[in-house]
């Protein structure tokens, strides 16, 4: 099966409604929790996801790579698809598809990937998004065939919650701490071998930091930072990268 | 009011008092002297003279008016930069920052006095004093070698001439001879320095020499990033490295240098370069300043890296003996951030801060490969303690090791404007 923008929902739909229902019904009693509701994320393909890009067996890259078999996948690892040099560099990082990395990423694509290509402003609901991964789920490796496959159910994820995002930074405490990233980010934006960071808006440096510290984001150097940042400390680098002087 | 030509004269004169104060009251700023100009030294010198906007008096004792740091020089030994990339002067820190440089050698430091002597006759005083003299070496250390024979067999430990004399003798060695390197004891500067430089030098002579062989001879049981070197060893430079270790009398060690001859546990070995790397203790001031103890090392307050000996005095880099971090350019240009804002604090009620300590080194193992480990630190009463680490794995791919490389430059091109813009 080959879904893209050129086929209608219908017979996807039917097909995966039945799939859905299987795993449903396979997982209970685990304790596990779907990951969302197929059938419904089926149809939010076609309107979030299928204008650029193509799933399933034949499926071609257009505007974005094609998507299938994308779950366990590497980023930037689809033959003959020019990505962006951050995506390119986070897979090197080693950034993998998972529910929750893909589930980060369709929120909000700058969570994860500071300079990606993805034009799109992401999918707030979660419900919808977990629909719509559910959807994509049904075109990867499933555990029955390999068992090391990504796993077909999910745990509750931790959210960033709204509160953290409105955080006013200290800036004075945001540029003692920022000392510490000076180390190897300048101050002057110069970037090679290491990205800039300089006048970064704020809360894409909160939303990244975060993806750092919750491990979504691969960088063991930057992972090790992170962690160890709480929410103000975030919020105070943030205010001082985004208006640095120096 | 009737004014008067006298009066005139007279505000005048006060006048010409109010203008000239600005010099006077300069003299009344609280003062820090920062010996060494190296990553501890002159980061600390920057962070203190920037961030006081003029408040405090920095003056920074540095013999060498172009500093070259010994980070990178192995990739300088490997003909992957050259040696002047590695130079930095300290202009910007005199204009921009209004930093006192001064080339000389500190001799003497009066603790009672507050005061340091300098090799020209001058003397500075100071209302804190930081200490970031790197390394000296032990005399002891490697029987038969001395700063005396350093030219037939270099330490290239301290970047600059012994690292151009080291490079030449390597490119200059025969046909199918020996290179040894004889590894210091722990602790010493850059753990995985050593390891670093025998890839260099396997990268030269693979390329030039390839019958060549390198012999380490090592006093310690087993060193930093040991999988992911002998990986890149065995992957890059096959059959070309042999390593003795204590077990096989690498801790039982002397040389000859007039002789060119190795004695390993007895055994004499003719060698062909010899690259001695003593072992090491706080620079030579740190001793003067009486602030270290048996161990060779300054001892220094997790919190803020002051002296445990002295509280006017603070200790920075490979020098300090602090607890976890490893003796290296990351961790003194961490710890010197932590210091300058103590100092801050302390003389112009800038607000302190709690320490924050880290650490990353990455290594090259050949063209492109490159490795990296790094920690976080937390201070503890008793020292500065590792909470947190990460290491490149051993199989990696190439486009993340020649991603790690490149991070590398990024990174040296981040703390030397840490230090010197």
């Amino acid at each position: 099966m080959k879904v893209n923008r050129f086929k209608t929902i219908l017979a996807a739909g039917v097909t995966l409604a039945a799939i859905g229902a299987g795993g449903v019904q396979a997982q209970t009693g685990s304790g596990a929790e779907p990951l969302g509701n197929a059938e419904h994320g089926a149809e939010l393909w076609e309107y979030e996801c299928a204008a650029c890009h193509e799933m399933g067996r034949g499926a071609e890259n257009g505007i974005g790579p094609h998507l299938t078999r994308i779950y366990g996948r590497r980023a930037a690892d689809v033959e003959g698809f020019v990505y962006s040099d951050s995506i390119e560099r986070m897979g090197r990082d080693g950034l993998r598809w998972t529910f929750r990395t893909l589930d980060a990423y369709i929120e909000n694509p700058y969570a994860l990937v500071s300079g990606t290509r993805m034009s799109y402003p992401g999918l707030p609901d979660a419900q919808d998004r977990a629909d719509i991964l559910a959807f994509m789920r049904q075109f990867s490796d499933m555990p029955e065939n390999i068992p090391e496959a990504e796993p077909t159910a999910r745990r509750i994820e931790i959210e960033l919650p709204p509160e953290v995002l409105a955080i006013r930074g200290d800036r004075e405490w945001g540029e003692y701490l920022a000392s510490e990233c000076t180390t190897c980010h300048q101050r002057d934006g110069a970037a090679m071998g290491i990205p800039s960071i300089t006048y970064w808006p704020e809360d894409r440096f909160v939303v990244a930091m975060h993806a750092y510290k919750e491990g979504l984001r691969p960088h063991a150097v930057m992972q090790n930072v992170a962690r160890r940042l709480d929410n103000e400390e975030i919020a105070a680098l943030a205010a001082y990268f985004a208006t640095i002087d120096d | 009011m009737e004014f008067k030509r006298r009066t005139v004269l007279g505000g005048m004169a006060a006048g010409a008092a109010i203008l000239s104060a600005p010099a006077v009251l300069g003299q009344t700023r609280p003062r820090v002297v920062v010996i060494g100009g190296g990553s501890g030294g002159a980061t600390a010198a920057r962070y203190i003279a920037r961030d006081s906007q003029g408040a405090i008096d920095v003056t920074l004792v540095e013999p060498s008016r172009v500093y070259y740091t010994c980070y990178f020089s192995n990739l300088y030994l490997g003909g992957f930069w050259e040696l002047a990339d590695m130079g930095h002067s300290y202009g910007t820190l005199a204009a921009r920052h209004g930093i006192n440089v001064v080339h000389d050698w500190a001799v003497g430091v009066d603790r009672d006095a507050q005061t340091v002597t300098l090799a020209g006759g001058d003397t500075l005083p100071y209302d804190r004093l930081v200490l970031s003299p790197g390394i000296d070496f032990r005399e002891d250390s490697v029987p038969g070698w001395s700063v005396a024979a350093q030219n037939r067999m270099p330490h290239a430990y301290k970047a600059g001439s012994q690292s151009e004399l080291l490079k030449a003798q390597v490119e200059n060695m025969r046909e199918g001879g020996t290179y040894c390197m004889v590894a210091p004891p722990n602790p010493y500067r850059c753990p995985p320095g050593p390891y670093e430089r025998i890839s260099m030098v396997a990268h030269v002579l693979s390329q030039h020499n390839p019958t060549a062989k390198i012999l380490i001879v090592d006093p310690k049981e087993n060193f930093s990033k040991q999988g992911l070197f002998e990986d890149g060893w065995a992957r890059h430079y096959p059959g070309m490295i042999e390593r003795v270790g204590p077990d096989f009398g690498g801790d039982i060690v002397s040389v000859d240098p007039d002789a060119m001859t190795v004695s390993i546990d007895g055994v004499v070995e003719n060698v062909d370069v010899c690259n001695v790397i003593p072992g090491q203790k706080a620079g030579r001031i740190a001793e003067l300043a009486g602030i270290t103890d048996d161990s060779g090392w300054a001892p220094a307050v997790p919190a803020n890296m002051k002296s445990r000996m002295d509280d006017n005095v603070y200790i920075l880099g490979d020098s300090a003996a602090q607890g976890d971090m490893p003796k290296s350019g990351f961790s003194a240009n961490s710890q010197a951030k932590v210091a300058a804002n103590s100092i801050r604090h302390e003389l112009t009620d800038a607000r302190l801060f709690p320490a924050r300590y880290a650490n990353t080194c990455w290594s090259l193992i050949g063209t492109d490969d490159g490795v990296k480990v790094g920690a976080s630190y937390e201070p503890t009463d008793e020292k500065i303690a590792s909470v947190e680490g990460f290491i490149s794995q051993v199989g990696e791919d190439a486009d993340l090791r020649q991603q790690t490389y490149e991070e590398s430059i990024g990174w040296y091109n981040g703390i030397v404007a840490d230090m010197f813009t």
